[in-house]
């Protein structure tokens, strides 16, 4: 029989190893699914995970791909993380991401076929604009009529999705396309596109940003009464409104920081990566970066790593869809499972696990 | 009798069919809450049951089978959430998001060699002469038995929550978990039969969804409506009778758009996009109206909601 | 007079990670005895009722009731036998009527119609009006422990265990309750009375067993033993009354004027034109039962609630518009009732914990960034000169013991050398030697020329410390008047008298 007994102080062993107990049981139950599905697992693993880096026919084509997945997902990541630790749950990044490509792009194709300086940074600008104009929904409806934010910004997803295929039928779509759905390509474009900065690293201005966003973020929390605020807002909410912090005006911070950064990751991907508004430009960044933040235990180094592991899996996983046929189906699969465990396992940090193998029965 | 093309009583009687799956899942996510558990995963347990319960009729040939099948599926699914959140005590919210966003990865993987496949239909039940008379015929007495199950346990939830000891204790439990402890009552077990209880429902509700009203299997086939069922669940401030109000506005929204869209004769060409995403809109803003009305509403929310139970003493 | 033995307890043992919570307990109760259970916070009282009503399984030890071999496993088989308890708190429903929670705590209730009447009946017999069908968190704290009572007695128990019951009592009300358990006593009931209250018990109970420590220290029958003998053995040391230095008042601090402020929580009670003035050097105390609109008024001087500017005034200046963290900056510094959750942060250290009120004082942050060089000392100075227990200032605040937190918090404030302080239940479960220390503290502050206002439900407390004396009653404050003269019977009923009992005109003037 098992006896759980809260740990005075949160252990901060646990704090670090969860999320590596997390991968390797997350790994053992993946091994077990793709057995199933008559894959050999060894050979799925490796694939997954070892062969994008370190196979040398793979690599130099996977390698760079590193980057240019994890960026979107740091950069979504962080932003979410700022409000999950203040308790204000922001799930539609997924739109908030959307809107930041449709506005970015929007910019940028209004230029055309201009060439100037100026818009590419103005795509950007407009970018963070219309993630944060997106994310101000969800946010001014809880501040003004206490709505929950967790079903408008995820109901909002929805919408976006739809404005997203109106524009590639409509609005944005490239007159010389010759009738299919989808904008110009933005890559072709000079002014407007976000090239790769090193060839061959992946690096774009979307990675940069991620960086800049991590170093951000972990300063903010470290050393920033701001940062503070948003620790004790999650933590004891009566406590922070007693420090004289105002839940509203963080709700609004914290979903504009995240909307933000969900819409610079939705600009750079369509000026780089992506190349265009189309139907289906979005992928699901926005909802694999809630899976990121919880791995990264919502803190900014830890971000950086889950983002890049997460990265690993989506291009191991189109290598092993490649390679052995595996269902790509079967690695979102694989990305919740992670995320259960890492729920389950958290338990370790705030819990003492006892066994108790005889049992008192006191009469 | 016709609007621009639209026939009111078949409009009636498709909205009574399209809200069979958010009636029928919002009523089980009301129990879920009613015991003060929050299980954002829904969405992931009616795809669950909607990929379960298409294999199992398409396999049988029994649409019965299958939304037992569907049923089933998302009660095992809902097992994870109950070990996660009442066994290792995780957070509620990021638990139910990760349930959703799990099952979508997996009903996909397992839905794979059922693309584009018919399942065995699931008739109408047969009422004789009620169903020719006029207008009350086609609305009333057309439809299959699951349009009558869903409102029979609608009125079922209604009944034990509001008569039963069972329903009280239910409710005690989702107040004050500390005092129902306190008098002896098993809050966990109580807990986990409710959450078993909303992965049912959410599964016959997905099982709707791919046997019924689509009906055949695709990825993300339920396309939020476990969502919706979780909107509605606030919109009834927590009552069973205005889970089933709730249910039959958005149905008809959805219905009604889909009429416009597919309407020739309606004078305003609106782009099939905005329509789309009007069901999406219209709860959004029913969802504020109901939650600036803040007294009540908030009054009948259980009020241990989302909070984890942990004898300590 | 000797009794049938109804339970006996023998060689008790509980521990708990690190405390032994009790330790060899053992003593009995006869039939219709009145025991009392008398013990400071901590000493394991709530542990060994727990075991008694089967919530809890003792580690060693037996228990025998009417001879046989008594062991329940939950609380329904306690409740067979006809154990039934009355908890401190933590056992109502607020969103369900009293015949729906009178119901939760039967096994076999009637239906609803035949147990409204029944709880009718039963609550008229024994003096405790209740409404079956009103709203639990519409009550007041002693209809709500009515509620308790009702649902105990309608069970016709052989044991009624009491926790703590006379914390959320008028004066008035403790009378009608003693009324009822002595009724109780003489038709047979044993009960067991736990309190720290030593006249309560001397006035009512026939036998006591003292705790200390998870201990039995000693037994006694109260009405042969002075209170100063009890109290004690129940903490082990001799205790000294707080020292006040005599001094005239200076000019008036804090003003409140006309404060009405809705309650932000459901259950919660509005404050109603409340009023009063606080000189420097002067201690003023509020006292009332729980839930009469204590938690709102220090929300709305905390700056938590905000109001029209001048209801709030310091030296004259209105602050009621302003947010905490500006009353800070004036020089306004409170402590709310709830340590962990409001006052202090549970899963934050000390450290922390420290920054949480003290950043504008303390002056520990520049342009937005945090010194934490300067948190660290300002918080090791508060543990150092509060003797707070703890391993380091990097401990979470919840593995902190109560008192010790409660005298981190009012240090962390009094620290600060507030102009005005403002504390919400200082004491409250918090143990004597603590809270010894902590009023000291308060009476330091004033004689450091600052107005300070205590809200207390310990009548005793007030007395002790405060100059002047207002009670809070659903929400409005009477006129403030010296303690000195007071007697308890003017106290209790400028705390509302006995609720819904009778129509007495409460007097809002009281002239010793």
């Amino acid at each position: 029989m098992f006896i759980l007994e809260k740990r005075p102080t949160p252990s901060k062993f646990w704090a670090w190893g969860t999320p590596f107990l997390a991968v390797v049981l997350t790994m053992i139950a993946g091994s077990i699914m793709f057995a199933v599905l008559g894959k050999n697992p060894f050979e799925a693993i490796r694939t997954i995970f070892w062969d994008p880096l370190f196979n040398e026919q793979f690599a130099a084509y996977s390698r760079p791909q590193l980057l240019v997945k994890a960026g979107p997902l740091i950069l979504i990541a962080i932003g979410l993380s700022l409000g999950f630790r203040a308790g204000i749950w922001n799930i539609g990044a997924e739109g908030q991401y959307i809107m930041g490509a449709i506005f970015g792009a929007g910019v940028g194709l209004a230029f055309y076929p201009l060439d100037a300086f100026y818009i590419f940074p103005l795509m950007v600008i407009a970018g963070a604009a219309g993630g944060l104009l997106w994310a101000m929904i969800p946010a001014i409806l809880k501040t003004r009529f206490s709505t929950n934010e967790i079903l408008v910004s995820l109901l909002l997803v929805y919408v976006a999705e739809n404005i997203l295929a109106s524009m590639s039928l409509g609005l944005l779509r490239n007159p010389e396309g010759g009738g299919f759905p989808g904008s110009r390509n933005l890559s072709q474009y000079d002014a407007a596109a976000n090239h790769e900065l090193f060839a061959g690293t992946g690096m774009h201005w979307g990675v940069v940003a991620a960086f800049i966003a991590v170093i951000a973020s972990y300063i903010l929390l470290q050393r920033h009464m701001l940062g503070f605020q948003i620790k004790l807002a999650g933590q004891a909410p009566r406590a922070a409104r007693f420090a004289g912090v105002s839940p509203n005006k963080l709700v609004v911070l914290c979903m504009a920081i995240s909307g933000a950064l969900a819409g610079l990751a939705g600009v750079f991907e369509v000026s780089g990566p992506a190349g265009q508004i189309s139907i289906d430009f979005n992928v699901g960044y926005g909802f694999t970066a809630i899976i990121v933040a919880f791995l990264g235990r919502l803190n900014p180094i830890g971000i950086l790593l889950a983002g890049l592991l997460m990265a690993l899996t989506y291009i191991g996983g189109e290598l092993a869809q490649f390679m052995l046929g595996l269902p790509s189906a079967a690695i979102q699969a694989f990305q919740g499972m992670l995320l259960f465990f890492l729920l389950a396992v958290d338990l370790l940090s705030n819990y003492r696990i006892r066994l108790m193998l005889f049992a008192k029965e006191a009469r | 009798m016709d609007f621009y093309g639209i026939n009111p009583s078949v409009l009636i009687a498709s909205l009574m069919a399209a809200s069979v799956p958010i009636m029928l899942a919002a009523i089980g996510e009301l129990v879920v809450e009613k015991s003060g558990v929050l299980n954002l995963g829904v969405e992931g347990m009616m795809i669950m049951g909607a990929i379960c319960g298409f294999i199992t009729a398409v396999e049988t040939g029994s649409p019965f089978l299958g939304f037992l099948g569907g049923a089933l599926g998302a009660s095992v699914l809902s097992l994870i959430f109950v070990l996660l959140t009442q066994v290792f005590l995780a957070n509620q919210v990021a638990t139910g998001l990760a349930l959703t966003l799990f099952g979508l990865g997996l009903s996909s993987l397992v839905g794979q060699g059922y693309v584009g496949i018919k399942p065995p239909a699931t008739g109408a039940i047969p009422f004789g002469p009620l169903a020719d008379i006029p207008f009350f015929g086609r609305v009333l007495f057309r439809h299959d038995w699951m349009v009558y199950a869903s409102i029979a346990i609608i009125a079922g939830v209604w009944a034990v929550l509001k008569f039963t000891r069972a329903g009280l204790i239910l409710r005690a439990v989702g107040e004050s978990h500390d005092a129902a402890h306190a008098l002896g009552y098993k809050v966990i077990r109580i807990r986990v039969m409710a959450i078993v209880f909303g992965g049912a429902m959410a599964g016959l509700g997905g099982a709707y969804v791919s046997l019924v009203r689509v009906p055949q299997w695709t990825d993300g086939i339920t396309a939020g409506a476990g969502w919706i069922a979780l909107a509605i669940v606030v919109f009834a401030s927590w009552r069973p009778w205005r889970v089933l109000v709730g249910a039959y506005l958005f149905g008809g929204i959805t219905v009604l758009q889909l009429n416009l869209q597919a309407s020739n004769e309606f004078p305003i060409k609106i782009p099939v996009e905005y329509l789309a995403m009007s069901p999406y809109l219209i709860t959004i803003l029913v969802l504020v109206i109901m939650s600036s009305g803040r007294g009540r509403a908030s009054l009948n929310a259980p009020a241990s909601l989302g909070q984890n139970f942990h004898a300590s003493h | 007079m000797t009794r049938e033995t109804l339970l006996s307890i023998e060689g008790i043992s509980k521990s708990y990670p690190g405390v032994k919570a009790n330790d060899d307990v053992s003593f009995r109760i006869g039939e219709g005895e009145v025991h009392a259970l008398l013990g400071e916070n901590g000493a394991g009282k709530s542990t060994l009722v727990k075991m008694i009503y089967g919530l809890v399984k003792p580690d060693e030890g037996k228990m025998a009731f009417r001879r046989e071999g008594y062991a329940p496993s939950e609380p329904r088989e306690a409740r067979s036998l006809g154990v039934a308890m009355v908890f401190q708190h933590f056992s109502l429903f607020d969103a369900l009527n009293v015949a729906e929670n009178v119901a939760l705590g039967m096994d076999n209730p009637p239906p609803m119609r035949e147990l409204a009447s029944r709880i009718r009946e039963v609550s008229e017999s024994y003096g405790l009006p209740l409404d079956p069908s009103r709203l639990v968190g519409d009550l007041s704290a002693g209809e709500r422990q009515r509620v308790e009572i009702i649902r105990c007695l309608l069970q016709d128990p052989k044991l009624l265990i009491m926790d703590e019951p006379t914390s959320v009592l008028t004066p008035q009300e403790v009378e009608i309750l003693f009324h009822t358990l002595r009724k109780l006593a003489a038709e047979g009931t044993s009960i067991l009375y736990i309190s720290h209250k030593l006249e309560e018990i001397k006035a009512l109970c026939d036998e006591a067993t003292i705790l200390r420590r998870g201990k039995v220290v000693g037994t006694c029958t109260p009405r042969e033993q002075s209170a100063r003998e009890m109290a004690e053995m129940m903490v082990g040391a001799t205790l000294n009354a707080p020292e006040r230095a005599a001094t005239e008042p200076g000019p008036v601090a804090l003003t409140v004027t006309d404060l009405s402020v809705a309650s932000p929580s459901a259950f919660g009670t509005s404050l109603k034109g409340v009023g009063f003035e606080v000189r420097q050097g002067e201690v003023l105390g509020i006292g009332g039962v729980a839930g009469n609109g204590q938690d709102e008024l220090l929300l709305a001087l905390s700056g938590e609630i905000r109001t029209p500017a001048e209801t709030v005034r310091i030296h004259g200046r209105g602050i009621g518009h302003l947010g905490p963290n500006e009353r800070r900056r004036d020089g306004v510094c409170t402590a709310p009732e709830e340590r962990l959750g409001h006052a202090a942060a549970p899963d934050m250290s000390l450290m922390e914990n420290a920054l949480l009120s003290a950043s504008v004082r303390k002056n520990l942050t520049r342009r937005g960034f945090i010194d934490w060089q300067g948190t660290r000392d300002y918080a090791e100075g508060v543990v150092k000169t509060f003797d707070v227990r703890t391993p380091g200032i990097g401990t979470a605040a919840r593995a902190l013991s109560g008192g010790n937190l409660q005298k981190f918090v009012l240090g962390r404030e009094i620290m600060q050398e507030p102009e005005v302080i403002i504390v919400n239940q200082p004491t409250w479960g918090v143990d004597a030697a603590a809270a010894a220390f902590i009023r000291q503290a308060l009476l330091n502050r004033a004689a450091a020329g600052a107005a300070v206002v205590v809200i207390s439900q310990d009548i005793d407390e007030i007395m002790e410390i405060a100059d002047r004396f207002a009670a809070l009653n659903e929400g409005r404050l009477s006129e403030p008047v010296p303690t000195q003269g007071l007697t308890i019977d003017q106290i209790g009923l400028m705390l509302g008298g006995a609720h819904g009992m009778h129509d007495a005109e409460v007097p809002h003037h009281v002239h010793p």
